[in-house]
């Protein structure tokens, strides 16, 4: 349990323009890393110029085929794109569940996002075998997983963070079983829903991103416009209700568009780690504990971080793919180890 | 993070039994050469039992033949054949031996007269394998402890797992052969194989040079390189394989998942899909983004095959390969 106590005007409560721009600047650095790297070995300054020449008002040529700009335009870019917003996402959410059960390790995750998706994708490969159907299955496996989640925490009596996580744990468990018990069954689902719990962003295009978008959008929204509650949120139930804050309600709004969003991410790019846990944490480590600053920090450096980590897993054992979700936590892990050792910050 | 890696766990020991193959096979090619003149049976290539009969099929026993799991002693002729592996189902169909096999595994699908039960290979269950009271089993994989259950119940297992080499294929077809009393059937089928593939090798039109290929096994871009067993097919046929550069090392046993940009770029003259009963078709193909503009798909150079046969290291690599020189019919003829 972390307990965080800003008050209202601490320097740290407004994100500074300084740590604003570092985010910025990262996500630019990624998107330009990403986009002229990868396993097809085109020219990068061609990739530049291609890219330039989609911009209005310029017209550049930029020297590739046909077929390698279908490689930059339906298979690169829409990837890189659905990487950022993944990235985002699980970043985002991450923070603000942390946030709002003020536990250091809560994430959409511990609430049977994960599992639940994961039951929903080995349910439509091993019923139907058919793996368009794996996005819709994992995204109401995930939905369904986490209102089970919360019916049962509610039925135990109590409202608190404690017997909603533990209720979590509970459906995530019994998901896996029923999950790894129709893996056995049908072997041949194995390898790819392996692959989907490993993290797929090596088959998307736009179709996926265009489906994220909408999610993405209203529950970072709704994320992003909370920041201020989850800070009064982080003294306490009692103390916040009795400074006027319906703290179910908050909590209830939170949840439910952080859930949304991280079924609707994970149902297309499957199931990437550590994202959600890692990247709010190095930011409060480096920039400050107000949830002013974790929140926008988050979908910032979450989307430079993934998009990193598919550059990695696109190119470190090229032409082959390493599963991204591998990397995430291959390189996510030790750097946040190196964070909390360096920083020391208040725990 | 605990379920993902008892699932790599299970995948390593998927990929890895693959390794266990190999050891020092007898060259087969020298046998089939001293029974070519005696080739008189017709063995067709869709697995009608031999027409042979072993002279004296209990005579010969005790045996002694190598597995993977080492040399296993089959003390008579077995009349209760239970096995877990498709592969070797297709093997004792072939070589006569299908009417001592009492069960077979759920993916064993043929030859038809196959007795299908819901023994399953993959997760296999000792008792339920016993109660089929077998006097020899054989599977395709061991999850770990299989071999040594039933060996301490006193049944002889032969493990043999998926060929490294078309040499294995010829090796387990000759030891199935001899662990059931048919080692002059197995003889004789090893030897139409290897007519049948080199008529159909011999057959198949003249490419041009650096024609390439793409052999799908998933639709996250699994496949299989040249060091593989089904790439060494491909290779018969003067093919080279895209994915070659992938697995130089062998770090992913010859399976290595590729990136989509680098199959696009890559640009395979034809498109092999092992993965048709998972929805994938060459309509798929095309649909997928920024894959119209290739040239196997603009061409119509997709090959959707039969995933059981593009799978299985048995006797009908002889159809798989029927199907690769039909598709290299057709690449040839569009080009004339």
């Amino acid at each position: 349990m972390t307990q965080v106590t800003i008050p209202d005007e601490a320097p740290s409560a407004r994100v500074g323009w300084l740590p604003l721009t570092i985010g910025v600047l990262s996500v630019v650095v990624a998107g330009a890393i990403s986009i002229t790297a990868g396993a097809a070995g085109l020219d990068p300054m061609s990739v530049v110029k291609a890219i330039l020449d989609t911009l209005p008002g310029i017209s550049i040529d930029s020297g590739l085929t046909d077929v390698e700009s279908s490689i930059v335009f339906e298979i690169r870019l829409p990837r890189i794109v659905l990487g950022a917003i993944v990235g985002a996402i699980l970043a985002v959410a991450g923070g603000s569940y942390q946030g709002v059960f003020r536990n250091a390790l809560a994430d959409p995750y511990l609430l049977g996002v994960a599992a639940g998706s994961g039951l929903g994708a080995t349910i439509a490969l091993s019923v139907s075998g058919d793996s368009a159907l794996i996005a819709p299955f994992a995204f109401v496996g995930g939905m369904v997983a986490v209102g089970i989640t919360f019916a049962l925490g509610r039925s135990v009596g109590s409202r608190s963070a404690t017997s909603l996580i533990l209720a979590g744990v509970a459906v995530s468990a019994f998901a896996t079983a029923i999950q790894t018990y129709l893996l056995q069954r049908d072997s041949d689902t194995l390898r790819e829903v392996y692959a989907w719990i490993l993290g797929r962003l090596v088959t998307v295009g736009w179709g996926e991103v265009l489906e994220l978008i909408p999610y993405a959008l209203i529950a970072t929204s709704v994320m992003f416009g909370s920041r201020r509650l989850l800070d009064v949120l982080s003294i306490g139930d009692e103390e916040a209700g009795a400074l006027g804050v319906d703290v179910n309600r908050v909590r209830g709004l939170v949840v439910v568009a952080a859930t949304l969003a991280t079924a609707a991410a994970v149902s297309v790019s499957g199931l990437i780690g550590f994202v959600g846990i890692i990247v709010p944490h190095t930011i409060r480590l480096l920039f400050g504990w107000s949830y002013r600053v974790i929140i926008p920090l988050s979908i910032l450096f979450g989307a430079s971080f993934l998009m990193l980590a598919d550059v990695v897993a696109r190119t470190a054992v090229a032409p082959a793919e390493l599963p991204i979700g591998v990397v995430t936590a291959f390189f996510g892990a030790p750097f946040f180890l190196l964070v909390l050792r360096t920083m020391r910050g208040p725990a | 993070m605990r379920r993902s890696s008892l699932l790599l766990t299970a995948l390593l020991t998927l990929a890895a039994c693959g390794t266990t193959g190999g050891g020092d096979a007898p060259t087969i090619s020298t046998v089939v050469e001293t029974t070519t003149e005696t080739s008189e049976v017709v063995v067709t290539t869709t697995l009608d039992p031999v027409t042979t009969t072993t002279t004296g099929a209990s005579a010969g026993f005790p045996v002694t033949v190598e597995a993977d799991n080492g040399p296993v002693t089959i003390p008579a002729s077995p009349e209760a054949i239970v096995s877990l592996s498709a592969t070797a189902t297709e093997m004792l169909f072939a070589i006569g031996a299908g009417d001592q096999v009492v069960a077979v595994d759920d993916q064993s699908n043929f030859p038809e007269q196959a007795p299908t039960t819901d023994l399953s290979g993959f997760t296999p269950n000792v008792e339920a394998i016993l109660s089929h009271e077998p006097d020899l089993v054989v599977i395709g994989y061991d999850p770990g402890d299989l071999v040594a259950a039933l060996t301490a119940a006193n049944v002889p297992v032969l493990n043999y797992s998926q060929a490294l080499t078309i040499e294995d294929t010829y090796r387990q077809i000759e030891a199935l052969g001899s662990a059931t009393g048919h080692a002059d059937d197995a003889i004789v089928v090893n030897e139409q194989i290897e007519t049948d593939l080199s008529k159909t090798v011999d057959d198949a039109p003249e490419l041009p040079d650096g024609t390439n290929y793409y052999h799908e096994l998933d639709n996250t871009f699994y496949t299989a390189t040249s060091s593989t067993f089904i790439g060494q097919i491909y290779a018969m046929f003067g093919l080279a394989n895209i994915a070659d550069p992938a697995d130089e090392d062998g770090a992913a046993f010859g399976y290595p998942q590729l990136s989509g940009e680098f199959i696009v770029s890559a640009d395979p003259d034809l498109i092999f899909l092992a993965n048709t009963l998972y929805g994938e078709s060459a309509e798929t193909v095309a649909d997928r983004p920024g894959w119209d503009a290739l040239t196997a798909v603009q061409e119509g150079n997709v090959v959707e095959l039969d995933s059981d046969i593009a799978s299985r290291w048995g006797p009908r690599i002889v159809d798989f390969a029927e199907y690769v020189a039909d598709a290299l019919v057709a690449l040839v003829n569009e080009a004339g």
